[in-house]
């Protein structure tokens, strides 16, 4: 089977969870959450999940089916106070959006311009700090371009590696993060500076696609791989249980 | 046991400009929307307000009450950005610390417990240190010696919170699926006041709730205020949903200043019992 980049986009968001064991896994969109529930349902099993309110729930149910889902199976209460615990406790791993990032990962959710007049709002701090200080953190970017990825943000709500480096060992020793998945490509900080590289490109995408469209210089070590494709029976998951209305495939094209 | 029942204007003649009123709710849940709606009727203003915050933050920009934000993030969920908060900000007409969610939590948390501040890591490295200079850290006293966070205690004047059922001294149950921080928000103010959804008997407290659903008990509340509908248009599950047809148009006529007077003067000129019969009215 043929994959669509929606759906290798899924696969290498559900590989930022490979080996997390049983802590609670926190995807932000639409995509991140089909990819929490992929790798539930294949290699990370032990993963709990909420239904975005304040529910853990069991098995692999369907996203975008508004009111024709059905009904969960409860497996625990989650309100917002034991979800910070757990932030706080470090069993948490994070995949959140980023309006702009930059080449340590410091990510800006909260505004565009200078914070004391921004030209533009956006969603505020949330809990982007305590996140990023605490737990392993993966971003999802639907569209790979200059005006996300930026060699400066505008405010640092999540923390990126230069930032927690200053801090010292003993202070950044939960900081994380993990990878970066955009439309393009997967991006990591496994480097000795700890700068972005560029991981893998996915399927048809050249390197020279993701250098261009990335407002800095990323570290780039020839040859880069191709993004890995889904298996059958991880397509076969995708189209006909975790999304079969095709609602993923919307997210990135909106972007 | 004392009956603490008072009307929506007795709760806001309590208010004096300047003071700091905290909200209890998130985004545009359980909000108490017809509290907020009375501040907006009343001559204060100055506000400091502390909030996870809504369309409770939105309003009160709207209506010049707020110099001062204390909050983690203004949303109304299902449209991801506050328009009235977002135009305050974009114009630069209030003055906002914004902190992690967590931090907020500290904050009140602190202030409930009497202590000038709760050490956290939450904060550390992000720019919520640099945009909130009164912010400092803390060094642990033990071998680890580890720098942290001390959030300083978010001490309120007023704290406003709406419950699902309550007797008229003010224990009160939460029928939904998070409370919130809702008992932070009454521990951390020396003036507490609650509405509810319906003012039942204390022996009926419990008909349809579980005990652990009582997580407000009268010692943490000064007055209560029935009030149908209260937290509308912010969901108050079970009792109901967000009503999402008249969030939407909320959010519609915040683009525009001739909409915003029509729906002012529509929905939020009169008593709380006009906003119900505007609503009946059939247009919303």
């Amino acid at each position: 089977m043929a994959a669509a980049r929606h759906e290798i986009c899924a696969v290498a968001l559900a590989e930022a969870f490979r080996g997390d064991g049983e802590i609670l896994a926190s995807p932000i969109g639409v995509l991140p959450q089909i990819a929490a529930r992929l790798a539930r349902a294949t290699f990370a099993p032990d993963l709990l999940l909420t239904d975005g309110v304040a529910t853990l729930i069991g098995g692999v149910p369907p996203v975008g089916l508004g009111a024709d889902a059905p009904v969960p199976v409860v497996e625990g209460w989650l309100p917002y106070r034991a979800i910070f615990d757990t932030v706080w406790s470090g069993r948490r791993h994070v995949v959140m959006g980023a309006s702009q990032i930059d080449r340590y990962g410091n990510q800006n959710i909260a505004c565009i311009g200078d914070p004391a007049r921004p030209k533009v709002q956006l969603l505020g701090m949330r809990g982007a700090p305590g996140n990023t200080i605490n737990h392993p953190t993966s971003y999802w970017v639907p569209a790979h371009g200059k005006r996300v990825f930026v060699a400066k943000v505008d405010v640092v709500t999540g923390v990126g590696y230069d930032r927690a480096r200053a801090l010292g060992p003993r202070a950044s020793r939960f900081h994380d993060i993990r990878r970066v998945v955009t439309d393009l490509a997967v991006l990591d900080f496994q480097t000795p500076s700890r700068a972005m590289r560029l991981a893998s490109v996915h399927p048809g995408v050249t390197v020279a696609d993701v250098v261009e469209r990335t407002g800095f210089p990323l570290i780039v070590d020839e040859p880069v791989p191709t993004t890995r494709l889904p298996t059958d029976h991880e397509l076969r998951l995708l189209r006909e249980v975790i999304d079969p209305r095709g609602v993923g495939a919307r997210e990135i094209a909106a972007a | 046991m004392r009956d603490k029942r008072i009307r929506h204007d007795e709760v806001v003649a309590e208010l004096r400009d300047g003071m700091t009123v905290g909200i209890g709710g998130w985004g545009s849940r359980r909000k108490p929307m017809s509290l907020v709606r009375a501040i907006l009727r009343s001559p204060v203003k100055d506000l400091t307000v502390v909030a996870y915050g809504g369309p409770d933050v939105g309003l009160l920009c709207a209506a010049g009450k707020v110099r001062r934000l204390i909050t983690g993030f203004v949303s109304l969920d299902s449209i991801a950005l506050e328009p009235h908060y977002r135009a305050a900000r974009e114009r630069g007409t209030v003055e906002v610390s914004e902190l992690d969610e967590g931090m907020l939590q500290w904050g009140l948390y602190a202030a409930t417990l009497r202590l000038p501040f709760l050490p956290t890591r939450a904060g550390l490295g992000s720019d919520v240190m640099t945009l909130n200079p009164h912010l400092r850290t803390v060094r642990s006293p033990y071998d680890d010696g580890e720098e942290l966070v001390a959030v300083p205690a978010i001490e309120l004047d007023v704290a406003l919170v709406h419950v699902n059922r309550c007797d008229p001294a003010g224990n009160a149950a939460l029928l939904g699926p998070d409370p919130y921080f809702d008992d932070l928000f009454l521990g951390a103010a020396a003036r507490r006041f609650i509405s509810t959804e319906r003012v039942v008997g204390t022996e009926e407290l419990l008909t349809d709730a579980p005990l652990a659903s009582l997580r407000i008990h009268r010692g943490m509340v000064d007055g209560v205020v029935e009030a149908p509908r209260g937290a509308h248009f912010t969901e108050c599950p079970p009792d109901y949903g967000r009503d999402e047809a008249f969030q939407r148009r909320y959010a519609k006529a915040a683009a525009d200043p001739a909409a915003w007077n029509a729906f002012y003067e529509q929905f939020l000129a009169g008593t709380d019992d006009d906003y119900r019969r505007a609503l009946e009215g059939g247009d919303a």
